[in-house]
């Protein structure tokens, strides 16, 4: 098995995260790509723990894992906040910060 | 390595297949019009995810992320969806201006350029092979958790439960 397979496999998933992030314009499917994005991170991690026998690779995915659980959590109350007080999740709406 | 397949062809065949699964869903998850779809997408993508943890000898992380990623989070995903649905008229989603979509995929693509270069141009790094006994055993990971990253783990439960408390203090009808 070659290092380079799984660090490209990442590194597409992580792209196709970062296309979501940027040209989604519903807030839920923002919070899906950002999923993407991290789980992507974790085949790296996870690949080198692999490779140097070392097992804080793993241990930081395990990490990655619970903060990605706790930003879904917060996400999605803001989002349901975002749109109770204005009938609509498009992100494009929320400019009122915009000067 | 005698075969392009490099040395264990099984592997190998499960990672590719297994991969081309999981790219075509992670398009299908920014692409599709339909939310609902885009979440099943990314069960598959999940799922697909854990099967590498498996290939790359991390059973406890592919556990890990079954129960956490599949189990809950895709969970909270659809009951965000069913909160946000109601649309009066127009589903915000579809409308996407087409230069948005040229600036992100552009964006996209020239990340790729650039880490797909930093991989395959850093010496040595594109014949380096896994080692063929890479199973790390739970028992191992819990070990590594509980004396070296004891603290950190702490700050993380921490961590959850100001993020538990957080959502409900947000999402509370007052």
């Amino acid at each position: 098995m070659l290092l380079t397979n799984f660090l490209m496999l990442s590194s597409i998933l992580f792209c196709i995260g970062v296309y979501g992030v940027l040209a989604r314009r519903n807030a839920v499917m923002v919070l899906m790509s950002i999923e993407l994005i991290l789980n992507a991170v974790n085949i790296n991690l996870i690949a080198f723990s692999a490779l140097h026998r070392d097992l804080s690779g793993q241990v930081f995915a395990l990490f990655i894992i619970a903060v990605a659980a706790a930003e879904v959590g917060v996400g999605l109350a803001m989002v349901l906040l975002i749109y109770r007080n204005r009938s609509s999740i498009d992100l494009d709406d929320v400019d009122m910060l915009k000067g | 390595m005698d075969t392009v397949w490099g040395d264990n062809v099984a592997q190998n065949i499960a990672f590719y297949l297994i991969a081309a699964i999981m790219v075509a869903a992670a398009l299908r998850v920014v692409t599709t019009k339909n939310v609902v779809h885009a979440a099943l997408y990314l069960v598959a993508v999940l799922i697909g995810m854990a099967g590498q943890f498996i290939l790359l000898g991390a059973e406890f992380i592919a556990a890990t992320q079954l129960l956490v990623y599949v189990g809950a989070i895709v969970v909270l995903f659809l009951f965000g969806i069913m909160l946000t649905r109601a649309q009066l008229g127009r589903d915000p989603d579809v409308d996407t201006t087409a230069a948005q979509r040229t600036t992100g995929g552009f964006v996209a693509l020239i990340l790729l350029v650039v880490m797909g270069y930093a991989i395959y141009g850093t010496e040595g790094m594109s014949e380096t092979e896994l080692p063929a006994e890479r199973v790390q055993t739970i028992a191992e990971v819990s070990d590594s958790i509980f004396s070296t990253y004891l603290v950190p783990f702490e700050a993380i439960s921490v961590l959850l439960l100001a993020a538990l408390i957080g959502a409900i203090v947000l999402a509370r009808r007052d």
